[in-house]
């Protein structure tokens, strides 16, 4: 099937007025009798959920939590982006528009993140609306700080949680509607697969996590909200339930899957402590404003600090490699995410890891307490300040800045950051890639829909920070409410989907056989081993960097793994009882499927770009290089397995951007 | 380190649980106290027996759903933390811990340590929102200045997780905290007044439906909530429904 | 319960400044106390009211003791309450319970008798020898009389240890569920000590004070 994207013609900055005005409608009697089914209430699901119904429609929405309001949008800390140009510093839809698109190394969609940039300031009012408290200042306006290497101040923030606080602004929206009975709840529940009759999506197969009941559930369309995938790498800032499934069973239902390759992984994480470790924790990236990034010059202080003999304030001056000035004396520590963190991985590669599992550097802040402490004791007319004086001071400015982020590294590390050097490691915390849609968020299957994280619209291959709180918004509130009512248009004399159609009784089949095998499997082997055995494939050979041999070793092994998984895995209890094992025994089945399709698609990407580095093409400085005849969407077809998926390339043009180089020499 | 565990263990909603005791070696004081039951959890895979159930899923202290009573405080002895963010470094060699679920009778057991927090959903459901479209027709969000002083207080009261450690640390079972905080939130922001009586009435009318106990100010659920929700919540609830009551 | 004991508190310091009368000046002491036992508008306008207070704080206590124990039909294993409250809130039933047993014996030991002597006997006199209209009131001799036995006055103060225990934390909790803004908390905190504190120890000043004086 040839891709079409749908775009509406016409100029960009009306494109989506236009479309709107012309698109279908379906008439408010009319929608009472239609029915959407809605996987998952993060914020792109819980948004499109509350604004669907609010319109009329029927709504069924489903989460694996207990309550749509611990969805991992909750998580999200720094803030959220809009083109409100409050601050009067020339920010614009246009400029937004264009950061978004450049921060994606020119690899997402025009006129999708044309349409983000122009909802975006809507977002706001809407939010505000509902009694999000947003960050406000004294004339009690709403106040902006400035993210991620942008020119100007436009995001929006509620203290460190944003994400908490726009997730329940959802939430009290879908309450409002489940109250008013238009939306049906569905907690811990877990779609499994989708049903597609006559060509288009009717409905999803669910378990009940409680129960293990397996549940046929219909609909006009199905709407997949389910998040990103980034818990192909076992570790990462995701949450622990956070999967591909839901995203993985429309993809083999016919939902191309598209850049799966494009994973982004940021360089400030807690490091992991040991082979126990189950997440990793972020810690925002303004910290590297201050800190500096080094490890031990010599391999031999490294090991003697690994193996706990010095310590890290052991080291003068010389005996430090700080490598980020080193290589990239214009930037510093404050090179992009990407670059930051394949720096850091190169050396620790390299043997000069600092903790005990040799995957950590240090973020030192020795010299931001010394230089705002020299400072202020001018500032306060100290003049020949003692040390101790200088410290004091500094200290001072360092805690109120960066107070919080210090006080949780110090609840998980044990170490006063203060004192000691921070130790960082990157770690994975976004997928950019997804299931594929067109400028309507429809998949290639009709009436089944891809919004927020799990599709691939918006970010191109690396996304911006405070931008994903923005796109899951923009989906549910803004877009998809829209365009679901063109397809649905055609659906109102439909009238109710059977669930007692041979369609569903199939799908239901193959969902309970499934669970089957597992409870009945005679392996020896818990999930976690399989999961954290792709994890290590996945991080070693498709993580911050990737070569042609190590992705074609990484297909071979996932395979492997996968065939030992069929065969020795081991699920214990029962399929009729709440059993976590046997949830993660499905999720981690089809994280082996996706984990194949994701080397094979950065090993076709013969190109670097955003967060999909290829050491085999890079500039003789070592920066990302990305190849004009690379510029299109990969979007896989699945056929049978992973490794014969087939190839559709939906070409991108730039007509209201120049496509540029970056370099942070 | 070495330890002895005595940890719920329920079937389901309707079998009899009752407590078991497991040993645990090896565990290292920089583990997490979620990441200390995983290693249970293999052992006891390792072993046949069927690993304990227990809710969790971001692991960084936001998304509210891990839920332990630990040697007789939910989320354990440290303070301004969920149980995911509970370290070992907190406990010592030989120490026996007690893990129970969560109790409330408005939060029934499902399995294990798993419990049904779903009333906190219904109460919500009763009033705990704005009415307002997402329509995106809203009027501009600079046309209503907020006082700085009160759009902090009210993040403050928003930043409540719904883990539900304040009605389990609280002696009564009592809801107050998580409900004061609601309502405080938009009962602190000029867009949440013109249904500012009814929300508060419906909510508690809901939260005494729950089966949830009265507040008898004991300050438990204070100082055991991960978030630092302050009881000023519950005064300001108490106001907010006495005006909408005369 | 937060209105009847802010009615009650009030009443408390109205008893308290009468009883202290009898330490001062018996006269006067005893001319308040005929005062409050036959004034028409406080025997049969306050005294009712303040029954119906008394009964009802007491009734509610023990409802709501028993709606908040089936709020939790499984109990904790271990349960480690004194980490994040104080003994005397969570105990208000008992400290709540000893007032009242201590109630039973005051009422036995003076509303009754006076009760029995004006409204069964219809001496509303207050007198001594009620055919001598120069005989003194009876009350100050009553109160001293009472306080003479070492029991009744180890009894008193036991309870009025138990009332400063029930004060401590209900005085600032009646406040809490009034909605009292805690802009006011630390007055309101300072002020619950003074009550609780200094109330309690006036009662048992005047007990003690009649047992060693007389």
């Amino acid at each position: 099937m040839a891709l079409d994207s749908k775009i509406p013609e016409g100029p960009i900055q009306d494109k989506w007025t236009d479309y709107k005005n012309k698109i279908n409608l379906v008439n408010p009697a009319n929608k009472r009798h239609i029915d959407i089914i809605v996987v998952g209430t993060g914020l792109a699901g819980g948004s499109a959920a509350a604004t669907l119904a609010e319109l009329g429609y029927n709504v069924k929405a489903f989460a694996y939590q207990d309550s749509p309001r611990r969805a991992h949008s909750i998580a999200a800390q720094g803030g959220i982006n809009a083109a409100k140009n409050y601050q009067g510093d020339g920010d614009s839809t246009y400029r937004l528009f264009y950061d978004t698109v450049k921060g994606g190394d020119y690899r997402s969609r025009e006129a999708n993140v044309y349409r983000l940039a122009e909802v975006s300031g809507n977002i706001i009012d809407q939010c505000v609306a509902q009694g999000v408290p947003f960050a406000r200042d004294y004339g009690g306006l709403l106040d902006n700080r400035s993210f991620g290497g942008v020119l100007v101040s436009r995001t929006f923030y509620a203290k460190g949680q944003t994400g908490q606080q726009l997730l329940l602004g959802a939430y009290s929206a879908m309450n409002r509607q489940i109250a008013r009975g238009k939306i049906e709840m569905f907690n811990r529940h877990e779609m499994l697969d989708v049903v597609i009759v006559d060509g288009k999506a009717r409905g999803i197969i669910a378990r009940n996590l409680i129960t293990g009941e397996i549940e046929r559930h219909s609909a006009h369309a199905v709407v997949v909200a389910t998040g990103g995938y980034g818990n192909v790498y076992f570790l990462s800032t995701n949450a622990m339930g956070s999967n591909v499934t839901a995203s993985w069973k429309i993809h083999k239902k016919g939902a191309y899957f598209a850049n799966p390759c494009y994973t982004q992984i940021h360089p400030t994480c807690i490091p992991r402590s040991g082979d126990y470790q189950s997440k990793l924790t972020l810690m925002s990236e303004s910290l590297r404003n201050d800190g500096r990034i080094w490890v031990p010059a010599k391999l031999e202080d490294a090991k003697a600090i690994r193996e706990g003999k010095k310590k890290p304030t052991d080291l003068s001056e010389e005996e430090r490699d700080y490598y980020l000035e080193r290589r990239y004396p214009a930037f510093g520590n404050l090179v992009p995410r990407d670059v930051a963190s394949r720096a850091a991985k190169e050396r620790c590669d390299a043997g000069f890891g600092v903790n005990a599992t040799g995957e950590a550097v240090y973020l030192d802040f020795a010299d931001a307490i010394t230089r705002y402490g020299t400072e202020q004791a001018k500032i306060h007319n100290i003049s020949n300040p003692s040390k101790a004086k200088i410290y004091e001071l500094g200290k001072a400015i360092v805690e109120a800045k960066y107070g919080n982020l210090f006080q949780m590294y110090e609840k998980i590390v044990d170490e006063n950051p203060y004192e000691t050097p921070m130790m960082i490691y990157p770690a994975v915390h976004y997928t950019m890639g997804g299931v594929w849609v067109d400028y309507n968020l429809m998949t290639t299957v009709p009436g089944l829909y891809c919004i927020g994280e799990a599709n691939f619209s918006d970010h191109g291959a690396n996304r911006l920070g405070a931008s994903a709180l923005m796109q899951g918004l923009a989906d549910g509130y803004f877009v998809l409410p829209y365009t679901i009512g063109d397809y649905l248009a055609d659906d109102i004399r439909t009238g109710k989907i059977s669930t007692d159609s041979a369609e569903f009784e199939a799908a239901e089949k193959e969902v309970k056989d499934r669970i089957e095998f597992f409870i009945n499997n005679k392996g020896t082997k818990s999930v976690d081993y399989f999961h954290k055995k792709l994890g290590k494939v996945m991080w070693d050979k498709c993580g911050m960097s990737r070569n042609e041999k190590g992705l074609k070793e990484a297909i071979e092994e996932i395979k492997a793994i996968r065939e030992e998984f069929w065969k020795e895995v081991k699920v214990p209890g029962d399929a009729n009882e709440m059993n976590p094992e046997l949830e993660k025994a499905g999720r981690v089945a089809d994280f082996l499927e996706l984990g194949e399709l994701f080397a094979k698609d950065a090993l076709v990407r013969e190109e670097s770009a955003g967060g999909h580095f290829r050491e085999e093409y890079q500039t003789p400085e070592g920066e990302a290089k990305r190849r004009k005849e690379f510029q299109y969407v990969s979007a896989w077809e699945y056929v049978g397995e992973p490794s014969e998926a087939i190839l559709h390339k939906e070409p991108l043009e730039y007509e209201n951007i120049e496509v540029k180089e970056r370099s942070y020499k | 380190m070495n330890l002895t565990l005595k940890i719920w263990r329920q079937k389901d909603s309707k079998t009899k649980g009752q407590m078991v005791d497991y040993k645990v070696t090896d565990i290292s004081e920089h583990m997490s106290f979620l990441e200390m039951m995983d290693v249970l959890n293999e052992q006891l895979f390792a072993q046949g027996e069927e690993p304990v159930a227990f809710d969790h899923d971001c692991r960084e202290g936001i998304c509210g759903m891990c839920s332990m009573y630990i040697n007789g405080e939910a989320h354990g002895p440290d303070r301004g933390i969920t149980t995911c963010q509970l370290h070992m470094r907190m406990f010592n060699d030989g120490d026996t811990i007690t893990i129970e679920p969560f109790r409330a009778a408005a939060f029934p057991v499902i399995k294990d340590l798993v419990v049904d927090r779903s009333a906190f959903d219904r109460i919500q459901q009763a009033g705990g929102y704005i009415s307002v479209n997402t329509s995106g027709n809203t009027q501009d969000a600079n046309s209503i200045p907020i006082s700085k002083h009160a759009a902090d207080e009210a993040m403050d009261a928003a930043t409540c997780i719904g883990c539900g450690a304040c009605v389990a640390s609280c002696k009564n079972s009592s809801a107050m905290l998580f409900v004061g905080a609601k309502v405080s939130q938009y009962a602190l922001l000029p867009q949440g007044q013109v249904e500012a009586a009814d929300r508060v009435k419906n909510m508690v009318a809901q939260m005494d439906l729950e089966g949830f106990g009265n507040c008898t100010n004991t300050g438990a659920c204070e100082v055991e909530c991960p978030k630092g929700i302050s009881l000023e919540n519950i005064a300001r609830m108490n106001r907010e429904l006495l005006k909408a009551s005369i | 319960m937060a209105l009847s004991a802010i009615f009650l508190m009030i009443f408390l310091i109205i008893h308290l400044a009468i009883n202290f009368l009898s330490v001062f000046s018996p006269g006067l002491f005893n001319e308040a106390s005929h005062f409050m036992g036959t004034n028409p508008l406080i025997q049969f306008g306050l005294q009712p009211v303040l029954l119906v207070g008394v009964l009802f704080h007491f009734i509610m206590g023990f409802v709501l003791e028993i709606k908040n124990k089936k709020a939790r039909s499984t109990a904790y294993v271990k349960n480690n309450g004194a980490a994040n409250s104080s003994w005397v809130s969570r105990n208000m039933i008992w400290s709540g319970a000893a007032i009242l047993a201590f109630l039973a014996l005051h009422f036995y030991d003076f509303w009754a008798p006076e009760i029995n002597i004006k409204y069964f006997k219809g001496d509303m006199s207050g007198l001594l020898n009620p055919a001598d209209v120069n005989s003194d009131f009876r009350y100050y001799q009553e109160l001293v009389h009472k306080f003479a036995d070492p029991v009744r006055v180890i009894a008193y103060v036991v309870a009025f240890v138990f009332l400063a225990l029930h004060l401590l934390h209900g005085f600032a909790s009646a406040f809490q569920s009034m909605g009292v803004s805690s802009i006011r908390k630390k007055q309101i905190q300072m002020g619950a000590k003074i009550y609780s504190i200094v109330l309690p120890l006036g009662f048992i000043f005047i007990a003690v004070y009649h047992y060693f004086n007389h």
